[in-house]
Parts: structure tokens; sequence; C-alpha cells
């Protein structure tokens, strides 16, 4: 079991190193200093407790949103809805905040949080409901309603919740805002919240869902057998869109963290939140292991926080970063070379042996 | 405004959005058809979008009006190159399909931004192209009374190559013994090795295929409809045309259709401002409704979608 868990860690642990190196011939290519930017790029990630802040609030949505790819991915499909469902459960947050704004700030920020992830949810569940039903792929569902979702929420931020000639909806009251100034005065100003927090809380909820519970264990055999599922007796459609909700409450969630924690309004955007994107990425690092997201997430987030600094401090593009991001998943992914590589050292290592004991 | 020039309008639109997304889907097939999901067809789209861009502005003065054409050639080069990341993944080292597709997203944003700033003084966008690719009007059939002038009037002269490509997509396909081969190892590998057919090489092709047209695909994007490049030159096109692949069930002829549908949808909120009835319609329902539709459509008409029978699967010799 220790070696077995060794094993599973050597492959990420070699990926990240090897994505550095990438990283680093690079620069020294186009003449850029590796040391000195790999550096600033600690220091802005890790360098003090702003950075800290920063960095762990931004693993928040990457967690949830992660992990919003994995159940769904458990189960065999390819959500691809998690920027639509992070927007419209950002949006949800942001509104029911604003509307509800005389609630006394506990309940106020609970029924935000619970909403976002609410909107989220059912969103997805279009996407489970249709598979489930009429074997409509969720690829191109959950891609439309990432649109639908784009401009419906931009339509209802312009005309419903911004004033006249304003594309941002007002800021929602300081007692919602989960960036308390407790937080922000141990963390010296940061966007730190107590979004991270629950995030945790919601690592330990879903990997308790996966090992330790029915429905947990339902979606797994989907994933892998639909058919076989079906004959076992598990209902496999009640169980898709138990999938496909779940995934889209987690990404819900955490554009509803983001929302109430970071941003604390909503405005209008020409594109789809970035952060759904890299949640799969985040998720796929972590070969969709809760536990495993986690640390995938704090890798990302500390490479995204401290990209930025990267380009303040000399005139090395901070995409060399998402450079160095996406080497490392297409090395967790090549994970056979590796193990092609390990083979071939062991058998030289064995053909000595072998000879050795022939020579006595 | 006439129904002539509306149709017009309705058509050119329509042509010059759906130009880079058949293209692309067409990839699309040839990748996943060989056995290789293909999630990757956006990153494909930013580097030939990158590459076409590039040379358009370092040769514009050399090669003038003739610019365009080269770059998309330029273009389609630089998406083959990156592909090959895809199959080395996938064919050679077994990566899982949905991880090396989402890498190729990844990366190709990364770095396609990153040697922009490289080459034009830190700035995260190219200049905006000179020679670009401009309507253009058919000789004889614009004579055509009515149907010339809706369908061959000042319209986009890439659209009706992407169409007769797609053709010729179907023709490879379907009616010549390399389809016929390329189509078995996605759906039977083993069978198809047994007979002899480098399951190996097919895939390779298969993918770098899929690189070449949706670098094309980009390209198109970059030189008709954006004329620079950036981080936001292509926004989703990937997927569009990943969905108009699936829509069209993977045959050549189906995503030719599905994505001239996607560019007929996305001509909407243009043209709906211009026709009497629909001007006051608000616009959010214009720009809704082709992702709308095609939910609908897929729903009510097509079923489910069944892709190659090896999609996805890696083949391993003798297993």
């Amino acid at each position: 079991m220790h070696t077995k868990s060794l094993k599973g860690l050597t492959i990420p642990l070699v990926s990240v190193l090897a994505g550095f190196i990438v990283g680093a011939i690079l620069m020294l290519i186009f003449g850029y200093d590796p040391l000195q930017n790999y550096q600033n790029l600690l220091v802005g990630s890790f360098g003090g407790v702003y950075s800290i802040g920063e960095t762990l609030r931004n693993m928040i949505s990457l967690i949830l949103t992660a992990l919003g790819f994995a159940v769904a991915s458990k189960a065999g499909f390819f959500n691809i809805g998690g920027p639509g469902q992070y927007l419209i459960g950002w949006f949800g947050a942001i509104v029911f905040t604003l509307k509800f704004s005389y609630l006394p700030a506990i309940i106020l920020i609970i029924g935000a949080l619970l909403c976002g992830a609410l909107a989220g949810g059912l969103w997805s569940m279009v996407a489970g409901i249709l598979r489930a039903y009429f074997g409509t792929s969720e690829v191109i569902t959950t891609i439309m309603l990432n649109y639908i979702v784009l401009y419906i929420v931009n339509f209802a931020v312009k005309s419903w919740l911004a004033g006249k000639g304003s594309d941002s909806s007002p800021n929602i009251a300081a007692k919602a805002n989960l960036n308390t100034p407790f937080l922000q005065r141990i963390t010296d100003n940061s966007t730190f919240n107590w979004g991270f927090f629950i995030a945790l809380a919601v690592v330990g909820l879903v990997w308790f869902y996966f090992n330790k519970t029915k429905s947990g264990f339902e979606i797994q055999a989907v994933g892998l057998n639909e058919s076989a599922s079906q004959y076992a007796g598990v209902n496999v459609k009640k169980t898709i869109i138990t999938a496909m909700l779940i995934s889209g409450l987690l990404a819900g969630l955490g554009g509803a963290i983001d929302g109430l924690g970071n941003f604390q309004n909503i405005s209008v955007s020409n594109n789809l939140p970035n952060v759904g994107y890299n949640g799969m990425a985040v998720a796929l690092l972590a070969a969709e292991n809760p536990i495993g997201i986690v640390f995938a997430a704090l890798l990302f987030s500390a490479l995204q926080i401290g990209g930025l600094s990267i380009s303040v401090y000399s005139n090395t593009p901070s995409e060399i970063v998402d450079i160095v991001i996406a080497s490392i998943i297409f090395f967790v992914g090549i994970k056979y070379a590796f193990e092609l590589i390990a083979k071939k050292g062991w058998f030289k290592r064995k053909n000595r042996e072998e000879k050795g004991g022939a020579e006595k | 405004m006439s129904l002539t020039t509306i149709l017009m309008t309705v058509f050119s639109t329509t042509f010059v959005y759906a130009a880079p997304l058949i293209f692309t889907a067409l990839g699309g097939t040839f990748s996943e058809r060989s056995g290789v999901v293909n999630v990757g067809l956006e990153g494909m789209m930013i580097i030939g979008a990158f590459g076409s861009t590039v040379f358009n502005l370092t040769f514009a003065s050399t090669f003038g009006s003739l610019t365009p054409w080269i770059s998309l050639f330029i273009g389609a080069l630089f998406g083959l190159v990156f592909s090959l990341l895809h199959a080395i993944a996938t064919v050679t080292f077994r990566a899982d399909h949905i991880i090396s597709g989402t890498v190729l997203n990844l990366m190709a944003p990364a770095l396609a931004v990153f040697l922009t700033r490289v080459l034009y003084e830190g700035k995260g966008q190219t200049p905006v192209i000179n020679q670009s690719m401009g309507s253009f009007t058919f000789p004889i059939l614009s004579k055509i009374p009515f149907v010339g002038k809706v369908l061959f009037t000042n319209t986009s002269l890439i659209a009706f190559i992407a169409i007769i490509v797609g053709v010729l997509c179907w023709y490879f396909f379907f009616r010549t013994s390399l389809g016929l081969r390329m189509r078995s190892v996605g759906e039977n590998p083993m069978a198809a090795d047994t007979l002899g057919i480098n399951v190996v090489k097919y895939k390779y092709m298969g993918v770098l295929i899929s690189g070449f047209f949706g670098g094309i695909g980009g390209a198109v994007m970059a030189q008709s409809i954006t004329l620079n490049f950036s981080a936001s030159t292509i926004s989703g096109q990937g997927f569009m045309s990943l969905a108009a692949m699936i829509f069209g069930k993977w045959n050549p002829l189906g995503a030719t259709g599905a994505a001239l549908f996607f560019g007929l949808a996305q001509s909407l909120p243009i043209i709906g401002a211009y026709i009497p009835v629909l001007s006051h319609v608000n616009s959010v329902w214009f720009q809704i409704a082709p992702y709308a539709i095609t939910i609908i459509v897929l729903v009510i008409f097509l079923g489910k979608a069944v892709a190659p029978a090896a999609d996805g699967q890696n083949y391993i010799k003798g297993k």
C-alpha cells in the first residue's frame, strides 16, 4: 500500500519537474532568465502573507470546478459546462445578495451560496436529463448551455442589475462579504476569504460521497460500465442526472463563493470565465482524486498568482506560466512514456544481475 | 430593404461565419474516424490563426493580394505540426485523448500569445493585417437572375471552397480504399491490424490531417473575420466545430451542413437588426437562438449520436 501511493506520486512529481524544465528551455531560447523568473514566481505566490492569501483564494474556484468536472467524469461524462455553471452560480449568488440584503448576514450568505450552487446544479441537470432520456451528447449540450448562460447573464446584468450606462451590478452589502475585515487584517488585505474553508469541507464531502455512499458508488459503476450497472439494478437514468446535478452544484458554488468573496459584483463579459476550463485541467492533473485536486489546485494557483509577478519584475511574457502548466499536464498524460523509461532501466539492471550470476 | 438584399446579407454572413467552422469540423471527422477523440480543435485553430497572421504581416508586401491564400496554407502547416503533439501523446504514448486534447487547448493560447509578445514588442496582439480576404463575386454565376444576386454576389469564396472540400472528404471516406481503411481503424483497430493495415500510420494521418484542417479553420477566422491575432481571436469556434462534427454524426457532409447551420445561427443577431419584423425583438434572443436551436434539433431529430466504435480507445497491439 505504501509503495503504491509512492508510485502514484512519482508521475505527478516528475511531470511537474519536466514542465518547469520545458518552461526554462523556452525562456533560454528567447533570452529570458529562467532562474530569476522562477524566483519571482515563488516570491509572487508564497513570498508573504498577502501572496499566500491570494494563492489560497485563487484555489477556491479551481478546487470546486475541478471537483465538479471530476464527479461528471467518474460517471463517464465529459462536462465542458464548468464555465457556464460557474457563471450562473456567481450570478445567482449576487442576485440573491442584492435582492435580500435586509436579511441577517449569516442567513444572507448561506442563502446566496445555496442559490448560486443550485443555479449551477439545475443548469447542468438540463444536460443530464437530455443525456438520460434522449441520449443527447453532453459534450454538445454543455457547450451550448455555456453560451446560452453567457448571453442570458450579460442581458440580465445589463438590463436588470446595472444602472443606466453601467456594465456592472452594484456591489453587495459589506456584511455578505466573505473576505471579512479579520481575514483582511491577518493577510495584509489580500482577497483570502472564508470560502477557502468551505471548499476544503466540500473536498471532504465529495471524498466521503465517492468512497462511503451508495449513490457515489453507483456513479462510478455507471462510469465504468453502463449496461453492467443497469443489469445489476442501478437506475442508470437517475444516476446520470444525479451526477450532472452534483457536478453543476459544485461549479456553481465555486462561482457563488468567488462572487461574494472576491468580486463583490457581476459585470457584463465577452467571454466565458476561464476558471471553468482550468478546473478541468486541475482535475485531470489530479487524476480526479478529491484529495489530489487540493494539491493540484495549489500548484495551479501558485503558478497563476506567481505568474502575475513575472511580467511585473521582468519583460518576460507571463504566458510562460501557462506553457509550464500545459506541459505539466502533457507529461501527466503521457505517463506511459515514463513507464517505458522506467521499465527499460529496470531491464538493464536485471540483465546485469543475470550476467553477473552467469559469470559466477 | 428589399427581399433580395436581405437574403444576400443572410447568405453572405452565414458563409463568412461558417467557413472556419466547416474546415475545423472536417478536421475533427478525420481524427475521430481514425479513432482519436479530438477536443483540441480549439487549440489547433488558435495556432493556425497565429501562424497565418504572422505570415501575412511579414510577407504582405512580397505576395500582395495572394498573401491571405498563402497564409491559409501556412496556418494549416502550423496546425499540422502542433497536432503532432496530440498524435504522439495519444497514439504512441497511449495518453487519455481528453487529457491530451485539453493540453492542446491550454498550450495553444499560451504559446501563441507568448510568441506574439516576443515578436511584437511585448504586445498581446498583432497589428491588423492589410491583405485580408474580402468579398468575392463569381464572374458568370452572379449574372443569374435573383439566385446570382443572392448567392454569388459579394460573398465569401473560401466558404464555397470549404463546402467543396467537405464533399471531397465525404468522397475520400466512403468511396476510396484509403478512406475505408481509415474508418476501419476507428471502428475496429484489431480487425484492421489483422488485415495488414498499419493502425499507427492511419491514426497519425487522421490526427495530422485534423491539425491541417483545424489550422486552416483558424487561419480563415483570422484572415476574414478578426483580421489580427490575439488571445480572443478564437473564442469557442473550436468547440462549436466539435459540436458540428457530432451534430453531423461524424460524416463530412453532415459536419459541413451542421457548420453552415451554426454559421446561419451566428449571423442571426447581425441580420435581425435589418429585418423589420425582427428588429423589435431583443437581440439577446438572437444571441441565444443558435445554441438553443442546436439543442432542440439534436433532441428531436437526432437522438443518440453514435461515435466510431473504437473512438477514444488506445490500440495496444496484441492485447
